[in-house]
This record gives C-alpha cells, sequence and structure tokens, in this order.
C-alpha cells in the first residue's frame, strides 16, 4: 500500500528513465542524476503539499480559537482557498525596492526556502526504511537540524538586503533567537540520542517499535526533554509566544516587510515547511516515527507513513492551539527565557536520561 | 598583510518612522521613534493627520445641528460627546431635561462606555500578540453595538441625545435585551481575564512597563483610566456629579502602579463598575416625558459655558461661547487623548521597542480624539 507508495514511485520513473536510456544509448550515469531529480521533485511536492495542509489547519484552527468559521467559500469547507492563494500569489508583482541590494534580496527567500525543504529527504516515512526515505543519513537528525539552521542566512540576507529599518531589526532578532534556541533543541535531541543510540532518523525510529509502552513519549525519563523540545521547537519556528521576528504590532512583517509576490511566497512557505519537518521530526523522536501504537500482535490497516503524517500533525496542533492562547514575550525576555530557563532545563534533561542510563532503565546507547 | 586602515567599530542609533500606517497605532498617528538597538532614546509624536475642523464648522452651524458631529471625534464614545455638548447647550440656555432623560443618557453613556472598553481590550490584546483576545472582545461588544441600533437606529453613528430631551424614548424588549446582556458580560470578562489578564507572559510584558508617577501624570493633564492608574482616583462621575451620577453608587477603581497593567486592571474594573451603574438605573428608571420645553428657535444668551464628563479616556471638555445668535460663537473641546498622549514620550524613553507598542496600547487613544 502506501507503504511502498514512494517506492512505487520512485520505481516507475527509475524504470521508464533506464528504458528510454537503452533504447536512445544514454549513459547510466543520466539516469542515475534523473533518479535523483525525481526524487527530489516528490519531495518538493510531498513538501508542497504537506504546507498547504497545514496552512488550511492554521486557518481553520484559528477560526475555531476564535469563534469563526475560517475559509469557508472556495471549494468544500473552504479546502481549495489555500491552493488559490498560492496560485495568486504567483501571479502577483516582484517588488523590489530601489535601494535593496538586490541579490541578497532574492537570495533571501531561495535560501530559506531550500534549507526548510532539503531536511526532508532524511525522514524515514515508512517501515520500508531504505525506499520510504530518499537517503538513509547516519547523522539524519543532525542534518535535520543542521540544513534549518542555514535559514537564518536567508533570513539575515532577507533582512539587510530589504534596506528597511523593520526588516533589519526583524532578521536581527530571527538570528539571534534561532541561534539561542537552537541549543535548547539540540540539547532536547542529545537525550534522545543518549536513549536511543542512533543518530540516524530510522534508527531512532526503530529503537521505539515493538509496542507503545517503547515510545520515547512513554518514558519517563524523557519528559524533561519532550518538554525542552516542544518548547524550543516553537521558538524555532518562531511562533508566538515567540514571533518576535515578525511582531505585527512592532515590525510590521519583520524581515519579509519588502517582500511581495512569490518571493514573499517562498518566505511563507519555508515558515510552514520548516514547521513541518519540526513536527515530523518530533513525531519520530518522541513518538515512535511510523510505528503504530496497536499491539504488534494485531494486524494494523493504516499504513505507517499516515501514523506518522497523523503524528506530525498532532504536534502542528498543539503549536497551533497555543499560538492563537497565548501573547508574544518581549526580545530580551525571549533570550533570558532561552539561555537561563531552557539551556539549564536542556541539562537537567541529560542528566535524568544519564541517570535512567546509569540504573539500567534505559537503553544506553544500544 | 595589507596596510588597511580598520575604522574602529561603532554603533548608531537609527531613526523609525511608526506611523502614519502601521499595524500597532490605533488609527492614524505617527510617531518618530529613535532607537539604539532595540531600547528608545527619543520619541516624537506628530499628530494633526486627523484634523478636520470641527471646531470651525461648529461656528457655521445652528446650535442643534451640530450633534450629529459630536458622534464624529472620539467614535467609541459618541453618545458620550453628545452627552457633554448637549448639556453645555442646556446650561447656556437654562434647560432642564425631564429625569427620564437624564436616566437614559446616563445608561446610555455607561453602555458606551463598556463598549469602548472592550474594543481597548481586544486591540490591546492584538498589540500584545495575543491575538483571539481581539475576536472575543469584539464579539461581546456585538450584543451593546445590536441594543445601540434598536435604541438609536446606528451602530456607530447616532445622532440620538436633542437639546433637552431624547429623539426616541426606549424601544419595547429593550430591558430584556440589556439584562441579557448584564447576565452574559461578567461571564465573560472572568473568561478574558483567565486567558489575558492572568497571563503571565501578559504580566511580563506589562508590569513594570511604561510608569507615569502621579505628578507627572498631573502636570502632562492626563485623566481617566490612565491617571487612575497612577493612584488618583480622579473621575468626574463622582467628584462633580452630572445626568444621573448623583443617584447611584459605585466605586472608582484606582491603582498606585502607574504601569500598563494597572491601567489595564482600571478599565477591567471600570466595566464592572459600570454594570452596576447601569442595574441601578434600570432599578429606578422615572416614566414621563423625554423632551423639556424648548423654545423653537435655539438662541442662547451671551455668555460662556464650560462643560466636562467623564468619557472612557478621561476628562472630555466642551467650550461654548455665544453672542446671542444661532451659531456658536466659539467652540472648544478638551479631548482626553490629546493630553494623554503628551506624556507617552516620557513613558516609553528608556524601554524596548515592544514596551513602546504596550505602553501606547494601554493609554488608549483614538486618533480623532487627538486633532477633531
Amino acid at each position: 500500500m502506501a507503504s511502498t507508495l514512494v517506492k512505487t514511485i520512485l520505481d516507475v520513473i527509475h524504470n521508464w528513465a533506464e528504458g528510454l536510456a537503452q533504447q536512445w544509448g544514454i549513459p547510466h550515469l543520466f539516469v542515475s542524476i534523473a533518479a535523483w531529480i525525481a526524487a527530489f521533485v516528490f519531495v518538493i511536492v510531498l513538501v508542497l503539499l504537506m504546507v498547504l495542509l497545514a496552512v488550511y489547519l492554521e486557518r481553520k484552527v484559528s477560526g475555531a480559537i476564535q469563534s469563526r468559521l475560517g475559509p469557508m467559500r472556495v471549494g468544500p469547507i473552504g479546502l481549495f482557498q489555500t491552493p488559490m492563494d498560492a496560485l495568486k500569489i504567483l501571479t502577483k508583482e516582484d517588488i523590489v525596492p530601489r535601494d535593496a541590494d538586490k541579490i541578497l534580496h532574492t537570495a533571501g527567500p531561495v535560501i530559506f526556502f531550500v534549507t526548510a525543504v532539503i531536511g526532508y529527504v532524511v525522514i524515514p516515512w515508512d517501515r520500508a526504511a531504505i525506499a520510504a526515505q530518499v537517503v538513509d543519513l547516519n547523522i539524519g537528525v543532525l542534518f535535520v537540524i543542521a540544513v534549518s539552521s542555514i535559514g537564518v542566512l536567508g533570513i539575515m540576507a532577507g533582512g539587510w538586503g530589504s534596506n528597511n529599518k523593520y526588516a533589519l531589526l526583524g532578521a536581527m532578532r530571527a538570528v539571534a533567537q534561532m541561534v539561542s534556541y537552537e541549543v535548547a533543541l539540540l540539547l532536547a535531541i542529545v537525550c534522545v540520542v543518549m536513549q536511543t543510540g542512533s543518530l540516524s532518523l530510522a534508527g531512532i525510529t526503530a529503537d521505539q517499535g515493538g509496542s507503545l509502552l517503547q515510545w520515547n513519549l512513554l518514558r519517563w525519563w524523557m519528559w524533561p526533554a519532550l518538554l525542552l523540545y516542544i518548547i524550543a521547537s516553537i521558538g524555532e519556528s518562531k511562533r508566538i509566544p515567540f514571533d518576535i521576528p515578525e511582531a505585527e504590532s512592532e515590525l510590521v512583517a519583520g524581515y519579509h516587510t519588502e517582500y511581495s509576490g512569490m518571493k514573499f511566497g517562498f518566505f511563507f512557505l519555508g515558515e510552514y515547511a520548516h514547521l513541518f519537518i519540526i513536527a515530523v521530526t518530533g513525531a519520530i523522536l518522541f513518538l515512535g516515527g511510523w510505528h503504530s501504537p496497536l499491539p504488534a500482535t494485531m494486524a494494523d490497516p493504516i499504513p505507517g507513513f499516515i501514523w506518522l503524517m497523523g503524528k506530525a500533525l498532532a504536534v502542528i496542533l498543539i503549536m497551533m492551539w497555543i499560538r492563537w492562547t497565548l501573547p508574544r514575550l518581549r526580545v530580551d525576555q525571549l533570550m533570558n527565557f532561552a539561555w537561563k530557563g531552557l539551556v539549564p532545563l536542556g541539562f537537567v534533561a541529560i542528566a535524568v536520561t544519564g541517570l535512567a542510563i546509569g540504573l539500567g532503565l534505559a537503553g544506553g546507547g544500544g | 598583510m595589507s596596510e588597511t586602515t580598520q575604522a574602529p567599530l561603532t554603533t548608531e542609533e537609527i531613526v523609525v518612522n511608526l506611523g502614519p500606517q502601521h499595524p500597532s497605532t490605533h488609527g492614524v498617528m505617527h510617531f518618530v521613534v529613535t532607537i539604539d538597538g532595540e531600547t528608545i532614546r527619543e520619541c516624537v509624536p506628530h499628530i494633526g493627520y486627523l484634523h478636520s475642523s470641527l471646531e470651525k464648522i461648529a461656528e457655521t452651524l445652528r446650535y442643534e445641528q451640530f450633534i450629529t458631529n459630536t458622534d464624529r471625534f472620539d467614535y467609541l464614545n459618541g453618545l458620550g460627546n453628545e452627552l457633554c455638548y448637549v448639556q453645555a447647550v442646556e446650561r447656556l440656555l437654562g434647560i432642564e431635561p425631564p429625569p427620564r432623560t437624564v436616566f437614559i443618557r446616563t445608561l446610555m453613556a455607561e453602555l458606551k462606555r463598556i463598549s469602548s472598553h472592550l474594543v481597548y481590550l481586544g486591540c490591546y490584546g492584538n498589540d500584545i500578540g495575543a491575538m483571539t483576545v481581539f475576536l472575543h472582545a469584539f464579539r461581546e461588544r456585538e450584543p451593546l453595538m445590536d441594543m445601540f441600533e434598536a435604541v438609536t437606529g446606528g451602530r456607530l453613528l447616532y445622532n440620538y441625545l436633542r437639546i433637552g430631551g431624547l429623539r426616541n424614548d426606549l424601544p419595547t424588549g429593550f430591558t430584556d435585551q440589556l439584562h441579557r446582556f448584564l447576565d452574559y458580560l461578567p461571564r465573560r470578562l472572568e473568561e478574558m481575564n483567565d486567558l489575558l489578564t492572568s497571563n503571565r507572559i501578559f504580566i511580563a510584558r506589562t508590569r513594570g512597563i511604561g510608569i507615569l508617577t502621579a505628578r507627572q501624570a498631573l502636570s502632562f493633564g492626563v485623566t481617566g483610566p490612565t491617571l487612575r492608574g497612577c493612584g488618583v482616583p480622579y473621575d468626574l462621575r463622582k467628584l462633580r456629579p452630572y445626568a444621573a451620577y448623583d443617584q447611584v453608587e459605585f466605586d472608582v477603581p484606582s491603582f498606585p502602579e502607574g504601569d500598563c497593567l494597572a491601567r489595564h486592571l482600571v478599565r477591567m474594573e471600570e466595566m464592572n463598575q459600570s454594570m452596576r451603574i447601569i442595574r441601578q438605573l434600570m432599578e429606578k428608571m422615572p416614566e414621563g416625558e423625554i423632551q423639556a420645553d424648548v423654545p423653537r428657535r435655539i438662541k442662547p444668551e451671551a455668555g460662556e459655558v464650560y462643560e466636562r464628563v467623564e468619557s472612557p479616556r478621561g476628562e472630555l471638555g466642551c467650550y461654548l461661547l455665544s453672542d446671542g445668535g444661532a451659531k456658536p460663537y466659539r467652540m472648544h473641546w478638551r479631548g482626553p487623548s490629546f493630553y494623554n498622549l503628551q506624556a507617552l514620550p516620557v513613558m516609553v524613553r528608556g524601554g524596548l521597542l515592544a514596551d513602546f507598542i504596550a505602553t501606547l496600547g494601554s493609554l488608549d487613544p483614538i486618533a480623532p480624539d487627538i486633532d477633531r
């Protein structure tokens, strides 16, 4: 079924390309390159679908919380609103401010979007670990965090290149914030790595297999790390209460104030792509990845692909709930919270995990 | 190694224009803010964007014609402005409105106060980043708007008060509508307090922010919840009762801290006090006429009058100078937002940019109340 969805798609493309290559006598190298491009296209399409879903959910969830309906007009219960908006944004004029640094102004959204998308290649979507994953890096979780933190460069390029004071202030805030919250995020991930003994996302998922009780969520010594991950990931994705880089009432739109058309669209899509990969990573780290919560003895009609998506959506819903409930922190409070609250919590989490491993409760690095 | 001389790294202050088009300015306002990093060094409010010469226009209109214009400045307190103007003209003419009229006017002014404070609450939540509060506050305001529509026919601009009277009496069914609202609102306000006022992030953003001392406030002529948030229980409804305020019991909430949180708490409590006043007014509401005998041509004798009322933002004053004609010779309004705004630079200096937004929102300024 869907467990082989990715494999099937890739195989079909691969076979078709190989057939053509034999017919026309094209070297095998080109076929491999074509397969890689196909994989990349697949990831992009997947990301865009996820982003559209996340944006639609955001609108519906905020509507429900604010006692209104959200989008209702375009398509059944407004389902086509987000694709229509994406189409609309493509037709918008691309305005570059006169005194902007044109190269940086263009580079900003590109870097931001690409780095947000690249992380998806190492996500193990389903149990057929090799085929349901574009590539299984042995440092997968590190790769996800590393590429998404390169996104800061895109924000800085956009904010600086716009030649706008709000954009500059927003970019400065974004860099300070993302760098700080990455530290906390990594400390949470260290705990998971200590527990599972693997940096590969497939390995981390495999460690939580077997039964529901194997999930990191239900291992009490992982709870400090879980709390830390939730808070730090909201900070990392720049959402309320940590949305100071684009605090609307202060900085208009922060670093993307001067963007319009598809360049703005890239920032917007990149933000949700980033949100989704953080949620998927969270689902893999703490919620058992694609593993079903049903006992292994029971037949599971739902493919692992769907389980992982469902878990990621649950994480996203929690983040949306928080976003539409809380006020926004101030910039200094935000930094204090990161360095005086989260980082010490990270050390506590590592100590707790280490203690559990020492007492023989935990896996202790396999 | 090349022989390049490197200038030492320096930082410089930048000037940011907040407004005239900016998401946080309540209406068309403009602030030139000098910031060093994120710290505010100087803030200069620029006003005048909404100046519409209403005071000059008044000199070309007969007394009874100007009532409709009073709704236009401080648009969140339309009936309160009408009350101030009508009382000024009545004092000039020496007319006493019938008791039922006075009660209904007071009732409307208090409903308008609740409505205005709900808008403040929503906008302040939005300024602080709690976007849901905005929609919830506007939802609670909706029954109020329905009531205004039922009574006056308008939702924002009413033209309801008349010199010596009212345009019409309360409609049938209004009492039920009002009581339903009075039963409903306290629960909702409690919910708002749970959601916003008691939130730790909200308190961190408002406590100790934008501090104004009582002495500074008095020297700037600051009034209303902003002054009461500095520990000065100055409320014209209590100190110089007008309309029917001498016949009802209520407290004047006041908090000594002088920060954004104190001003917020004053407004939250004032809504409760307004409901208390409204309940008493409905109990004591007299029957009878709603229109006093007024000369067909309103021509007050030469003289001047200064009438003041407590608007949701502070002391609203109307000065009228009559030369004996059918039109005022000169009219001047004291808008509370203008005076409150003058204290803003003192309050935000040395704070962060985010504090500026929190402080501006806590003053609850209305742009056409600053200029008119």
